[in-house]
């Protein structure tokens, strides 16, 4: 058991974690936060994405030990309040899912990805979700969901 | 389209909040206090006798409770026909493919539930396996099925018109043999469930595209009446047929271990257990000899069909009656010959995926009518309109067609410019070589073939004129609780919002065979539509009471209730709820309804009869780019025209068409299991390969509307055509960019190369 410290969804925390656990299992398990999914629990699928120091990571393939010191965003930390976070209201607006099991990593990659770039093309949308299968959409319209949210965070519409 | 408020608009998934915040909670999302965990061990041979199985050191294993194995389920079996229940819970005497179940244990946590199935001590006599259909069906090859002769586990035929006769008047006969490859659904979300049996009986929260078979199996295997046992939905992460559509071993062992611990199990396959041991699309051998005339006319068609069908027969016996049933559409087809035969292998299971049989013949079938156009000279607009069928219309097997916009389809392609440009632009850019290809396909909807086919829907109203919608229909992702809800919201003159659509729960919701064949929006949605004029009936009573008016004349639209050709006698809808439910002795407004159309009996035996109660017809067209050094094949633009009647919810429909084309684009470019004797070699998403955003082009829908006669608001299937219509469109372009038909799929880069390398020598 090892202690660590990080701030999870902008809230500080401090615990003791076992050396094998995943961030994923401490995530899920220990914060009860199921937004974050599990598809192949190999690191392929992305449907366990989250933010860790501003990089997108599989939390799934993550020490939680890693945590430590790092600042942790996951699904439930996008919302403010009631108020979707853009790339959630253009996803919801835009049909950007459709079973939503990848949907929530699916954000999380869009909002790294926004956060760097605000205006990205077509392509470099298609780069910034390459790690995320979806198997329902065929991407068209999770691509269209980040245009739209990209447009409306940089104040268009 | 005006006529309507709610129906036909591209208003958000009523599920999209919940979904993008992460609050939708998915089986494996689920805990009960004192949950136990449940494992499985599973073999390590495809075929071989178990002889003995010692689950006692797993019992010894500090943390265990409870194991299980094959003879604990008392020799209940399950199948999709009586005849054909084959299949148990666990394997009991002999195991049929690798990584076949064997037995299950129940530990208080995951770790400790793994190890104790590495403990289990279990003897096995492996026997000589057999994994190519073709092989499996000759005389002396090993038996998968000691009952069965030849790993026959089912034929079917069909035999329409005189396709010798058919042959005679051609001007070319012509046969080949394709191949459809070996893949799986592809959800994200692995089975899972957490099970709880006590004295009410059985409740279990698991991952089913289609509740009410696990509702059924349940009741059967654990022999309890159906009100002993609740199915509730949680959200699903994609279904795609088989698996979803049917129980795993896991739901078994995770409700007897339950009842032997008294405390609530749960399970959650891992990816390898989904790629290795979960139903996988039958791949499949079709052979087809097509008759035409000088003009592009199809005379007559005999195809054959081999489907490796692994250990069990599932649902396969409708596989095989789709792939001869749909193939006299959508091209007219005079004279039609067919025989199927599903083969035992000791391959893991084949069943159902999107686009369940049909995608099999239908690409054999259209690759073969292009080549045979070509050969003619014929262009493949062409050859496709001079086939396409037209309403009202017929089949040789009596399929009647009330509405088809394939003509129209295949017109709204051909004007794309890419079409048009297509002999212009052959010249190659480098290694590059650019093609573009159509396909014309149908598929059908509203499924209605054997068994238990109704929906069912209650419409309860609230005093305060909101409404609670319990259906049994599942939505396990391809947006139907947004449809189902727009309609309830259409009838009753309210909007989207005022409906709440209850996830199923077997203990309250009604009985639902299942969201396949592009059945949900059809039947769920005529259900629907019947429960809400349910509702507005009981208050159209109150209103044309209190106007003394004929409640026929009462008309629901934007929240209020007026008399027709009247709007001064006016009364918000939720006043007229609130004097319906208190007014007098006061009345409890429940509405009711279920689908009842398309009873006609359908001929199963024979395949003739209408196996659904609408069509769809999908145009496609799609651009590649072929690496000529490589091999590689990109898609780089795909057009979909589809008919669905009508889009009950236009943005739903586009992202139906987009998804079922990528399903469809995976599995003719690269998805594929790598088998050697009955192991899959891949089985992870590194190695089995589905597409990401970087391998899919932008895809478009136009809508083709046909009003359909019989569908709710004109509207029929939506989401299966496109995965039917996808490989023929591309395995044309690639022909137009490299002058080479490729007859088995997957097209990979390897296929490609070596035969643009045979082509030059």
């Amino acid at each position: 058991m090892k202690k660590i410290r990080f701030t999870l969804n902008a809230k500080p925390h401090a615990l003791s974690v076992k050396p094998w656990r995943t961030l994923l299992e401490l995530i899920r398990e220990d914060f009860g936060l199921t937004g974050t999914k599990e598809g192949c629990g190999q690191g392929e699928c992305g449907s366990c994405t989250v933010i860790m120091g501003g990089k997108t990571v599989n939390s799934c393939l993550v020490p939680a030990l890693e945590a430590d010191n790092q600042e942790i965003i996951t699904i439930e930390g996008l919302v403010d309040g009631d108020i979707l976070h853009p790339i959630q209201d253009a996803f919801v607006q835009k049909a950007g899912m459709q079973c939503g099991f990848c949907t929530p990593g699916m954000i999380i990659s869009a909002k790294a990805l926004l956060d760097k770039n605000p205006n990205p093309s077509e392509q470099e949308i298609r780069e910034g979700i390459a790690g995320n299968f979806c198997r329902c959409t065929g991407y068209s319209k999770i691509i269209e969901s980040i245009s739209a949210a990209a447009e409306a965070m940089r104040g268009g519409a | 389209m005006e006529q309507y408020s709610v129906i036909g608009k591209r208003i958000p998934r009523i599920d999209g909040r919940v979904k993008v915040t992460g609050e939708a909670k998915y089986a494996s999302d689920f805990e009960l206090p004192g949950m136990l965990w449940c494992k499985i061990l599973r073999s390590p041979y495809a075929h071989a006798k178990i002889l003995n199985v010692d689950t006692r050191p797993a019992q010894r294993l500090p943390g265990v409770k409870a194991v299980c194995t094959g003879k604990d389920f008392g020799g209940w079996s399950w199948g999709w026909m009586p005849k054909t229940r084959d299949e148990t819970p666990l394997a009991v005497n002999k195991v049929r493919y690798l990584a076949e179940a064997v037995a299950a244990v129940a530990a208080v946590d995951e770790d400790t539930a793994e190890e104790a199935t590495e403990l289990m001590k279990v003897e096995y006599q492996e026997l000589p396996g057999v994994f190519d259909p073709e092989e499996a069906m000759k005389e002396g090859a090993p038996q998968v099925h000691d009952y069965v002769e030849n790993n026959l586990s089912w034929e079917f035929h069909m035999d329409l018109g005189d396709v010798e006769k058919g042959f005679r008047e051609a001007h070319l006969v012509r046969e080949e043999r394709f191949e459809t490859g070996r893949v799986i659904t592809g959800y994200l979300e692995p089975p899972a469930a957490v099970a709880l049996y006590d004295s009410s009986g059985i409740t279990i929260w698991a991952a089913k595209q289609s509740p009410y078979f696990l509702y059924r199996h349940l009741a059967s295997c654990f022999n309890l009446p159906l009100n002993k046992v609740r199915v509730i939905q949680p959200f699903v992460g994609g279904g795609f047929g088989g698996t979803k559509n049917d129980s795993v071993p896991g739901d078994f062992c995770s409700v007897l271990l339950s009842k032997m611990t008294g405390k609530p199990v749960k399970f959650v396959y891992n990816m390898e257990e989904v790629l290795m041991t979960c139903r996988r699309r039958h791949n499949m051998i079709v052979y087809v000899k097509m008759g035409m005339k000088k003009d592009g006319t199809i005379t007559a068609l005999h195809s054959r069909v081999i489907a490796d069908g692994g250990g069990y027969t599932t649902i396969g016996p409708l596989t095989m009656f789709l792939t001869g049933c749909m193939t006299t559409l959508p091209y007219k087809l005079p004279h039609f010959k067919h025989d199927a035969y599903r083969i035992f292998t000791n391959n893991p299971t084949g069943a159902a995926m999107r686009g369940h049989g049909v995608t099999h013949t239908r690409f054999a079938a259209e690759i073969q009518m292009e080549m045979m156009a070509e050969e003619l000279g014929i262009d493949p607009v062409a050859v496709r309109l001079k086939n396409a069928i037209t309403v009202p219309h017929e089949t040789v097997n009596k399929i009647k067609v009330h509405s088809a916009g394939l003509v129209e389809g295949i017109n709204a392609i051909a004007q794309e410019p890419s079409w048009k440009a297509k002999d212009k632009k052959k010249a190659a850019e480098g290694y590059i070589s650019h093609g573009v290809g159509i396909s014309g396909t149908a598929h059908l909807g509203g499924a209605r073939q054997r068994g238990h086919q109704s929906c069912g829907a209650v419409v309860r109203l609230c005093e305060d004129g909101t409404v609670d919608y319990l259906t049994g229909a599942t939505d396990a992702g391809q947006g139907s609780d947004t449809v189902l809800v727009q309609i309830i919201a259409e009838e009753l003159g309210l909007k989207a919002e005022d409906v709440d659509i209850k996830r199923v729960d077997t203990a309250y919701t009604p009985c639902d065979a299942g969201s396949y064949g592009s059945r949900v929006t059809v039947l769920a949605g005529e259900a629907a539509q019947k429960a809400a004029r349910d509702v507005r009936g009981q208050l159209s009573r109150f209103a044309a009471e209190k106007w003394e008016a004929n409640p026929e004349d009462i008309v629901f639209k934007d929240h209020q209730v007026y008399v027709k050709g009247s709007p001064e006698r006016s009364i918000p809808f939720r006043k007229l709820a609130q004097i319906a439910c208190y007014s007098g002795p006061g009345a409890v407004i429940v509405g009711k309804g279920y689908s009842d159309y398309g009873l006609e009996v359908l001929d199963f035996d024979k395949g003739v009869g209408n196996p659904g109660t609408s069509f769809s017809f999908t145009s496609h067209l799609t651009e590649v780019d072929v690496d000529t050094e490589t091999g590689v094949v990109k898609c780089t633009d795909m057009v979909i025209a589809h008919d669905c009647g009508r889009p009950l919810n236009p943005i739903n429909v586009e992202s139906q068409n987009q998804g079922a084309a990528t399903q469809g684009l995976g599995q003719t470019l690269y998805e594929e299991f790598v088998m050697d004797h009955g192991k899959t070699l891949n089985p992870n998403l590194a190695d089995y390969k589905m597409p990401l955003a970087l391998d899919v082009p932008k895809i478009r829908v136009i809508d083709i509307i046909t009003e359909d006669p019989i569908g709710p608001y004109g509207a029929k299937e939506a989401s299966e055509g496109a995965i039917v219509s996808a490989p023929p469109s591309i395995v044309s372009a690639i022909h137009d960019a490299t002058g080479i038909w490729f007859k088995e799929q997957p097209v990979t880069p390897e296929k490609v190369a070596m035969a643009l390398k045979k082509k030059q020598t």
